[in-house]
């Protein structure tokens, strides 16, 4: 079971490389990168600091090229909701707000992921979606924002009606 | 984890729990109130096992170590909308399956189908058995379009087309009328959107995804080839998002058909717009005035089926056919808009429009309907008045989703509603607003009283089994699940 569904979330990680294959050069550049760091730094320990909702602080090492999504669900991080459609950029609910330095870096973001984060509560300058985003060593060290549900944002932004 | 059981095979810990009712303790104060914290855990029920109820549970499940959390479900399975709502292409928002699932497994979770809140056992009951009752049970209803000509033959809910293409038993003989070319669709949001792509989506398409045979059987000889959705008011009021619209305008075999003139002046609007609908508008115009690629416009070329929307169009009236036997059009009030932006109102011109259709469907809205007369309702917004989830005056009663907000959102908004509710929960829990040093029967007591009336619950093993049986037969097809419409048909299976 477990095995199974550590495939899914592997699986899940080469989907997104593909994703951003099919996007154009600059992306399979980056995807070649990021496969060759797989490769090479398969050793390659990331340490990312995660800020919870309540304010508590969650400090977890993942593997160069899992996705943050893939390291909250291994290490079975306590943050509640995080990734209901399992990394299929069906919701936004692995949103995650970045250190601006950090976030300059990052690959860049597609229509998909957009669409998404339009629907994230408390979206902010910084937001991408933790199954988009694969670990590299630069990251190491980073803290993540796990972002709070305000209801006065939620109904602001909810303009999906009778989805 | 060993298969859950039906409780008429296998003595539960929990009616051991509820014997100890017996125990003198309630003489003893100072032995009761010791007890409380590990015999008597807080026994709680859901009304409605869709997204709303499973998220509700997950949160109590989590933040309390012994609270028992049972889940009460009309039909035979499991998943409110989920199962009959979310689109069939749209596999994707369906893994919320998974994580419901684990919740179900959770030895302090019970899953009850086939058990109707209000018929087989009522609120007042569930009260008795439980310290706290959440009401999850969505909205079940449809808002009519009052308007002559709706019961026409050819006019059919969103609700109920939808309700039918997804397997939903109430709506499995429905039968819509596809032998005309032009449908027209009330309404400009996601469950619209959802229905156009169904209507125009090629058939080899649908036929990987778990929609009905029979809805594929009918679509396979729909001769239905334009899609208008009719909005009240303009682009800047649509009520869909981003990614369903992207989804429609790259809709393999069809073209969108948009007016640019409903386009050409948004240009100094938008970039004032808040990000989601400044993002929506900026596709609605490049789509409909961007002039499309080589490529694109080989694609859009090759089309046969087409869509498009139709703004400030007011439904006047249903017009039947000569014979008046169903439904051959539909008349149009125009209307213009007063104000701007979300709060804009559209108030009718005084002109009409005719557009000749064989296919109506009102996307209008879902709608709650009251439970109980015993529980508070807003029959004018359909919900249940509440604060954070605490129904209003009624101690105990708490509710989430969209009986407790109203019929929008995607699946995201209901996980928070419904964590909001379990947190209110689980915080009168902590301050003693709510009481549970009383101990409850919880679902000992409930099964008791189904089973002097006749009624056999479904457990969640049982829903296990009809999954099976589902998935082998959509496996034999190169589908996800051929789904059973039959309620007695499922239960058929499970008997014991």
């Amino acid at each position: 079971m477990a095995a199974a569904a550590r495939l899914l979330v592997t699986s899940r990680c080469l989907l997104a490389g593909s994703r951003a294959w099919y996007s154009g050069g600059q992306r399979i550049r980056s995807w070649l990168e990021q496969r060759a760091a797989r490769l090479y730094s398969s050793e390659g320990k990331v340490t990312v600091k995660f800020v919870n909702r309540d304010g508590s602080t969650i400090v977890t090492e993942g593997k160069v090229g899992e996705s943050l999504l893939d390291l909250v669900v291994e290490k079975n991080l306590d943050i509640d909701g995080f990734g209901a459609c399992e990394g299929t950029l069906a919701c936004s609910t692995c949103h995650l707000i970045f250190e601006d330095h950090i976030f300059e870096k990052l690959e860049s973001v597609t229509d998909e992921e957009m669409d998404m984060l339009d629907l994230a509560y408390g979206l902010s300058e910084t937001s991408r979606l933790g199954c988009q985003i694969c670990l590299q060593p630069f990251m190491n060290g980073m803290t993540v924002k796990v972002p709070e549900s305000v209801a006065d944002v939620r109904q602001a932004v909810d303009m999906g009606k009778n989805s | 984890m060993s298969p859950r059981c039906s409780w008429l095979y296998r003595l539960p810990g929990r009616a051991l729990l509820g014997g100890i009712r017996t125990l003198p303790t309630t003489r003893c104060p100072g032995l009761h109130r010791s007890l409380t914290s590990s015999a008597h855990p807080p026994q709680i029920c859901i009304v409605g096992s869709g997204p709303a109820g499973f998220y509700t549970a997950q949160h109590l499940l989590r933040h309390h170590t012994q609270a028992v959390v049972d889940i009460y479900e009309k039909l035979p399975v499991p998943f409110g909308l989920v199962r009959f709502g979310v689109a069939p292409d749209h596999p994707e928002v369906k893994n919320v399956i998974n994580t419901f699932t684990q919740t179900a497994h959770s030895e302090r979770c019970t899953f009850l189908g086939n058990v109707t809140v209000g018929r087989d056992v009522t609120i007042e009951e569930l009260q008795t058995a439980y310290h706290a009752v959440v009401l999850s049970y969505g909205a079940e209803d449809k808002r009519l379009l009052g308007i002559p000509g709706e019961n026409l033959p050819g006019v059919y809910s969103a609700r109920d087309f939808v309700g039918w293409y997804n397997g939903l038993p109430d709506n499995r003989h429905l039968s819509p009328d596809f032998s005309a070319e032009t449908a027209v669709i009330l309404g400009q949001g996601n469950v619209a959107l959802d229905i156009a792509r169904i209507l125009l989506s090629p058939i080899d398409l649908l036929k990987k995804t778990d929609i009905t045979q029979t809805a594929l059987d009918a679509l396979s000889n729909s001769r239905i080839r334009k899609v208008w959705l009719v909005g009240r008011r303009g682009p800047l009021q649509v009520a869909f998002t981003i990614k369903e619209l992207r989804e429609m305008i790259i809709l393999p075999g069809t073209r969108p058909a948009n007016n640019p003139s409903d386009y050409q002046n948004l240009g100094d609007f938008i970039k004032d717009l808040p990000r989601p609908r400044k993002r929506l508008t900026e596709l609605l115009v490049k789509a409909a005035l961007e002039k499309p690629g080589e490529k694109e416009a080989l694609r859009r070329s090759q089309s046969d089926r087409e869509w498009g929307l139709r703004f400030l169009r007011s439904p006047v009236a249903v017009l039947p056919s000569e014979d008046g036997k169903k439904a051959a059009g539909i008349r149009l009030s125009v209307t213009r808009l007063e104000g701007n932006g979300e709060n804009a109102v559209a108030v009718p011109t005084g002109e009409t429009e005719d557009i000749p259709c064989g296919l109506i469907l009102s996307s209008i809205g879902y709608k709650s309907v009251p439970i109980s007369s015993s529980v508070p309702f807003l029959h004018k917004n359909g919900i249940i008045p509440n604060s954070m989830g605490r129904v209003q005056d009624a101690p105990g009663l708490y509710c989430s989703g969209w009986v407790k907000r109203g019929p929008t959102g995607v699946i995201a908004t209901t996980m928070t509603d419904s964590f909001d509710t379990a947190q209110s929960l689980l915080e009168d829990i902590k301050s003693g607003a709510l009481n549970y040093s009383e101990n409850r029967l919880g679902a000992s007591a409930i099964r008791e009283l189904l089973l002097l009336r006749g009624i056999q619950p479904v457990s969640f093993s049982d829903w296990e089994k009809i999954d099976a049986v589902e998935a082998a037969r959509g496996a034999e097809v190169g589908k996800p699940r051929e789904k059973i419409l039959d309620p007695e048909e499922m239960l058929q299976l499970v008997c014991r």
